[in-house]
């Protein structure tokens, strides 16, 4: 099922989106008198191979097109499904695909930006909202890697433990706002402000032309990720700079 | 994780060019040690962190045997244990200050 | 005493991760950045009382093969599972960032080598290792779009799981060796979560010919095959760098073409050897039993090339 409250709370000035194969949906809306491309999964669905071929269908088919109109990606996926089957036929190249063909838009002058109004977690985060360049977060909306009680059965430590664990670190807890120190998460919106459309548009016109992933910044200015930001830095210093030796010592 | 550090007086300076080397892996029942040379002295310093409690007059029993051996003076050697057994701390001690001591 | 012939041959699945970067480069080449010795490490294990590692289980830096400069990161699939992490990613992501922006520059360098073993994501750090993953995908994105090569290596006793199996396929050319395995998730995973029946993880020849070498190979999922030595993955390494697809609209259309193709064809087996007989292949229940030698002039004879990643 669309969801249609939020379809109407970010898209005011009209839009043709209906869905389409395997719980997707697609169409156009306009935002700001612009036209923008819209592309969701819907109903907490797991993510396999039938799903992840018709997203990245469509976005290399609006890439195709050369419009460099923005992509709106509204999400509530689940994990990526976990059949044997899937994995025999290579689950990792059909997500990994979808995250390239976005990856590519982004890169090909589309503003992409992913909406997260469900659940999204493991792979199938990483495929979907985690390759757009910008994602937000709205009501309803749960990302994680894994859920506490999975984490406690691989790591060997009691629920409980690792529950009072979550509270000193954003590091591995599920949520929007653990995601969000992190840098993974931008902005969180709230459907019932009424400024989604303002805020999306506003978004939408930032305009892509800075490539580059400064995701590690945001998580180290909040304190999520306090190192990745400058290990990352110094090792491209270093690697560019051949400046090993010094580095080393 | 339990940290101690332990020291020792080596009869001589440890010999190669070598400034640093690293051996083993902190995998379970292994551990990995990094060797730096300090400037020309003769103490040994070891710091251990370890995953496994109660342990250190064992620890204390094998780098007293290893200093024996070698005569590593001059080294600060650093290990991160997951419990890796005695004679395997051994064999990755001696595997350490043979790298330090190859030539450049 | 262990016989010289086996000396001079390493294992590619039983070495230490510098043991393999030892052998794959030219001797003495590899510079490592933020070594042992800087110990930039995890500061996240100690609240779960784990031992940290000098280098969090990520080596970086650069080096030669045949005299061409490459970069290098390898993982060290026996600490942590290999995983992704805070600092374990930002290593990656620093190198990668690294070669895309000095491509073309005399620090540039003909290709990333990408020696993968991994379990995914750290649990520990769960968040921070997602993130590590979707920015090391971005980075190889960016080093491709360089015009630069990214080989994954893929023959590790972890394996390619998880985020690493997505990383893998993200990259220009994958290697891999009979013990090589790649998924998303792994069998254990799958069996907690839909049952035994679904995925049988203690079912070691089921577990291999769902995510295993030959299977991968054969399928599309990875474009080289070598014997399980260094020395083979050296030379894959170095005759792959000269032949990849570059990162473009086109390379990724044929890639759905090629992954459609394989849905509508394969897409109701349940097993491999029913894959294999639709492919025409040879004694398909036969593929896993099969000498490397026999294996490998099948993969020449059948010429498998998949250019589309």
């Amino acid at each position: 099922m669309m969801p249609d409250e939020l379809i109407s709370a970010l898209f005011p000035q009209g839009h043709t989106i209906s869905p389409g194969a395997e719980n997707t949906f697609s169409g156009q809306a306009r935002v700001a008198g612009k036209t923008v491309e819209v592309l969701g999964i819907a109903d907490s669905t797991p993510l396999g191979p039938e799903t992840a071929l018709v997203l990245a269908g469509r976005v290399l088919e609006i890439v195709r097109l050369r419009s460099g109109a923005p992509i709106v990606f509204l999400i509530d996926t689940a994990s990526q499904r976990m059949t044997r089957r899937d994995e025999m036929l290579g689950l990792n190249e059909y997500l990994a695909h979808l995250a390239k063909s976005i990856t590519l838009a982004g890169v090909s002058g589309h503003r992409t930006v992913s909406v997260l109004y469900g659940t999204a977690a493991a792979g199938a985060f990483i495929a979907t909202a985690l390759s757009t360049q910008t994602m937000v977060a709205v009501d309803g909306a749960h990302p994680s890697v894994m859920d506490l009680p999975s984490i406690a059965r691989v790591t060997k430590l009691p629920l409980d433990v690792l529950t009072e664990k979550a509270k000193e670190t954003p590091v591995f807890a599920p949520g929007v706002a653990p995601l969000a120190a992190t840098g993974a998460v931008s902005e969180v919106w709230k459907i019932s402000d009424r400024q989604c459309a303002e805020r999306l548009a506003a978004l939408l016109a930032e305009g892509g032309q800075d490539d580059a992933d400064h995701r590690d910044v945001l998580g180290a200015s909040r304190g999520g990720r306090k190192m990745a930001a400058d290990v990352a830095r110094r090792v491209e210093a270093a690697f560019t700079h051949d400046a090993t030796v010094s580095e080393a010592r | 994780m339990e940290k101690f550090t332990i020291q020792a007086q080596a009869k001589e300076p440890l010999g190669g060019e070598r400034s640093e080397a690293v051996t083993g892996v902190v995998a379970s029942g292994n551990l990995e040690i990094l060797f730096e040379r300090n400037k020309d002295s003769l103490v040994v310093t070891v710091e251990v962190m370890t995953a496994s409690h109660g342990y250190k007059p064992v620890w204390d029993a094998v780098i007293r045997d290893f200093v024996e051996r070698v005569s590593p003076g001059g080294m600060h050697i650093s290990i991160h244990d997951n419990g890796a057994r005695p004679d395997t701390v051994l064999l990755r001690l001696m595997q350490g200050a043979r790298l330090m001591e190859a030539q450049s | 005493m262990i016989p010289k012939n086996v000396m001079s041959e390493p294992s590619w699945y039983e070495s230490s991760a510098r043991a393999r970067i030892e052998g794959l480069l030219d001797s003495g080449s590899f510079e490592e950045i933020l070594p042992p010795q800087s110990r930039v490490m995890s500061p996240h294990l100690a609240l779960f009382d784990l031992p940290p590692a000098f280098d969090d289980g990520m080596i970086v830096g650069r080096g030669q093969i045949d005299g061409c400069p490459v970069a290098v990161a390898a993982q060290e699939g026996q600490f942590m599972g290999g995983t992704f992490a805070e600092v374990s990613g930002a290593k990656l992501v620093g190198l990668l960032r690294g070669v895309a922006h000095s491509a073309g520059t005399r620090q540039g360098v003909g290709a990333v080598l990408l020696l993968l073993d991994t379990g995914g994501v750290r649990l520990q750090e769960a968040n921070a290792g997602e993130m590590a993953v979707s920015e090391t995908i971005r980075a190889i994105i960016d080093v491709r779009r360089a015009g630069v090569p990214v080989i994954a290596l893929i023959g590790g006793r972890a394996g390619a799981f998880g985020g690493g199996g997505l990383v893998t396929a993200c990259c220009s050319h994958v290697v891999i060796s009979e013990q090589g395995r790649i998924s998303v998730s792994g069998p254990e995973v799958i069996e907690t979560n839909k049952g035994v029946e679904e995925f049988d993880s203690r079912d070691r020849a089921l577990v291999w010919r769902v995510t295993g070498g030959r299977s991968r190979v054969l399928l599309g999922g990875a474009d080289s095959y070598v014997k399980g030595d260094v020395g083979s993955f050296r030379k894959a390494a170095a005759q792959a760098r000269n032949s990849t697809p570059s990162f473009s609209l086109e390379t990724l259309e044929r890639e759905q073409e090629r992954l459609t193709e394989r849905l509508k064809l394969y897409g109701s087996c349940h097993d491999t050897p029913e894959i294999w007989r639709i492919a025409g292949l040879p004694e398909p229940e036969g593929i896993a039993d099969m000498t490397e030698d026999d294996f490998m002039s099948l993969l020449a004879k059948e010429g498998l090339h998949h250019d589309a990643r």
